[in-house]
């Protein structure tokens, strides 16, 4: 293998292992940028990954077997909004500590999907899962082609949701409400913003996109599920939102990152490197620790009341 | 207010948190199908029914108690330590290795020198997310996460690398572990035929200490002077900084001798799953423990016999062990939710309109100047200046 090849696989590798990452990390600046550290966002794609994996699963050769994977998907997003409605019950209505309450939705989310699959599915099985979808003219551009226009419709959804997200955040009404209740919610509050409801639509919003992050790796990357699919990824897109200064497009560049680590070290294991295989697996969660550390001068930009509950009847 | 209504108020919060948490397990016990009154049943009860089982309880409560200790620690200099998991497994690598490199020397030397090797081992681990967190503001939560991962591949690479025994690769089945520890490193097992072992003595002895740390000395009353309020603390010359690298560290390394001990009671070698999820569930130990040592002990008890009883669930009520993170997480989220109610007069005071309401019994009005008269000095009506008592209903 050349050494054109070897980066040009890295690449055509790394760009869909960024999707899951950035639809969390998309739905996590949200609810970061409202004032809620969500932590629980490991546990919903947990959950959004079991549950989209259960259509394909149980209604392989039925007549339903064609839109498996969309009920799937719409499934993961409905579970994962639920999931960050019970989050926004705790630590926005019963004002809870966010990161130990994060840490408890976790775990929730871990158990739920591992009791019900061991129960239902049992061992690690695959499904035929989202199939690619070349774009007819610009997947033949020879290198630029294969690397983003020739891959399955998810990987071009979540690059469209990009600007999407930048423009809710920062063009619309509620997205300056948003960044409103995060920076100062007591003044918003007196400006006749619902703090609670604003968190808690953040909340759902963020929920529904972890979800859909989960269902992307159990449909689109791993095309199975097991107990550890997700591996830290949900915390990862946590620390994406730092990575990326709360905005869309620094999370994107954050997430091409991590997936290209984590590309790189698949590669280096396919090209037969004598190299630790655990090392090369450490990779991307140094990395975040590496990247964090390198951060914190970025501390101005974020939310200044991130992971304080707002209580209307406080004294200042 | 009187004094029963308070008392009724916060027991009243305690049942509905217990059963918000036992409800969430009931829809996930329900969506598999199992009998719902059995599943509790085996989970609470079947581990105690024999002798085996009550020392299977203490043998897991040992480990998870440990655990609890340090993230207590942590959590009271206002430091979330999530890696407990990590911090276990290089206690783990680091108490094996020391004993297995130094099989000559003296038992009374060897034991002490290995639980110490542990707890430098996790004590490191630890002090790593202090480091970052104190001098370079990394949010503990995700390096310790993250931490844990990378504790586990090491963790794997040393047990199939370095530190396998090289039997295991001559004519075994490769499984990755290390060479038995020598004898003399053991921790005695206290009941024959059970697998209980002295670390029990161990983990009471540290909670002791834990104790005296936090709650009798001026290092531990500055260590939860800067949980409690970091600004006040700094302003009264605390080095808050410094106290968060001290709780890092001892947290680590009381997770680090949680792992040790594991490895010299109970499996005499390194195996890969020791840890199995003990520094999550020592998380939810330390929160149900209210933090404090004499909370922690019981509330190791208790989560030993429930990690006990879901491995039953498995073979007597059709239920997958996975059952028990869903209760933690449950218990997580009830626990952190209800303290928010607990002790809070204002809430306490909107509950007792709310019944008089309900039931139309006029509360007994508050005495004037009392704190229940005047929740808030900035309402329109203020009683205290009026100088009479504040109609409870209206």
């Amino acid at each position: 293998m050349n050494g054109g090849s070897f980066v040009l696989n890295i690449l055509i590798l790394g760009v869909p292992f960024s999707v899951a990452l950035l639809l969390a990390g998309l739905g996590e600046t949200i609810n970061q940028r409202a004032g809620v550290f969500n932590l629980g966002c490991e546990g919903i794609m947990a959950m959004g990954a079991f549950v989209a994996f259960l259509p394909p699963y149980f209604l392989a050769g039925t007549s339903l077997a064609g839109s498996a994977n969309l009920i799937g998907l719409a499934l993961a997003m409905v579970v994962g909004t639920v999931l960050g409605l019970l989050f926004a019950l705790v630590v926005v209505t019963f004002r809870a500590p966010q990161g130990i309450a994060g840490i408890g939705l976790q775990m929730l989310g871990w158990g739920i999907a591992g009791t019900l699959f061991r129960h239902y599915v049992g061992g690690v099985t695959g499904v035929p899962g989202i199939a690619p979808m070349p774009i007819p003219v610009l997947s033949k551009i020879p290198v630029l082609g294969q690397v983003l226009f020739n891959h399955n419709p998810l990987v071009y959804i979540a690059f469209l949701l990009v600007p999407v997200f930048w423009y809710i955040l920062f063009k619309t009404p509620w997205g300056l409400k948003v960044r409103a209740v995060g920076t100062y919610p007591r003044a918003a509050d007196s400006l006749g913003i619902r703090v609670a409801r604003v968190r808690y639509q953040a909340l759902a919003l963020g929920g529904a996109m972890a979800g859909l992050a989960g269902a992307y790796l159990s449909l689109a990357q791993a095309k199975m599920f097991a107990d550890d699919l997700v591996a830290g990824r949900g915390f990862i897109a946590v620390a994406l939102v730092y990575f990326g200064r709360w905005h869309p497009v620094g999370v994107m560049l954050g997430a091409l990152l991590f997936s290209l680590a984590q590309a790189l070290q698949l590669s280096i294991q396919v090209a037969g490197i004598d190299f630790p295989y655990e090392f090369a697996v450490m990779l991307p969660y140094v990395l975040v620790i590496v990247v964090l550390a390198l951060v914190r001068k970025a501390r101005m930009v974020g939310p200044t009341e991130l992971g304080k509950p707002f209580d209307r009847e406080q004294r200042v | 207010m009187n004094k029963s209504f308070k008392f009724a108020y916060n027991a009243a919060i305690v049942v509905a948190a217990a059963a918000a948490a036992m409800g969430i397990g009931a829809i996930v016990l329900a969506a598999v199908g199992a009998n719902i009154g059995k599943a509790y049943l085996v989970i609470l009860t079947e581990p105690l029914k024999d002798m085996i089982g009550i020392t299977e309880i203490v043998v897991r409560a040992i480990p998870l108690s440990l655990i609890a200790l340090g993230i207590a620690i942590a959590f009271r200099s206002g430091i979330l330590n999530i890696g407990a998991e990590g911090q276990m497994m290089m206690g783990i690598l680091a108490s094996s290795a020391t004993a297995i490199a130094l099989p000559d020397l003296p038992r009374p030397l060897l034991v002490p020198l290995a639980i110490l090797a542990g707890a430098a081992g996790g004590a490191l681990w630890g002090g790593i997310a202090g480091v970052l967190k104190a001098r370079l503001g990394v949010n503990e939560i995700l390096s310790t996460v993250m931490l844990n991962y990378i504790a586990a591949q090491f963790y794997t690479f040393l047990l199939r690398g370095p530190m396998m025994d090289p039997e295991e690769l001559v004519m075994g089945s490769g499984t990755p572990q290390t060479v038995r520890i020598p004898r003399g490193a053991w921790l005695d097992r206290i009941l024959p035929g059970t697998r209980l072992h002295t670390g029990a003595f161990i983990a009471l002895g540290l909670a002791l200490v834990v104790f005296f740390l936090l709650w009798r000395t001026s290092a531990g009353f500055r260590m939860r002077a800067a949980g409690a309020e970091a600004k006040a603390a700094r302003y009264a010359g605390v080095s808050v900084e410094r106290y968060l690298i001290i709780a890092m560290l001892l947290s680590g390394a009381l997770a680090g001798i949680a792992g040790s001990v594991e490895i010299l009671g109970v499996h005499r070698r390194a195996i890969e799953g020791v840890t199995g999820g003990y520094g999550f569930t020592g998380i939810v130990v330390a929160l149900f423990g209210g933090l404090h040592p004499a909370g922690i002990i019981p509330a190791s008890l208790f989560f030993g016999l429930l990690l006990l009883g879901a491995d039953m669930t498995q073979r007597l009520a059709d239920v997958p062990a996975n059952m028990v993170l869903v209760l933690q997480g449950a218990i997580i989220l009830a626990i952190v939710s209800a303290r928010q109610f607990m002790n809070n007069p204002y809430a306490q005071d909107k509950a007792a309109r709310l019944l008089s309401r309900l039931f139309g019994k006029p509360e007994p009005p508050a005495p004037p100047g009392s704190i229940e008269a005047c929740p808030d000095p900035s309402d329109s009506v203020d009683p205290c200046l009026a100088g009479e008592p504040q109609e409870a209903t209206r």
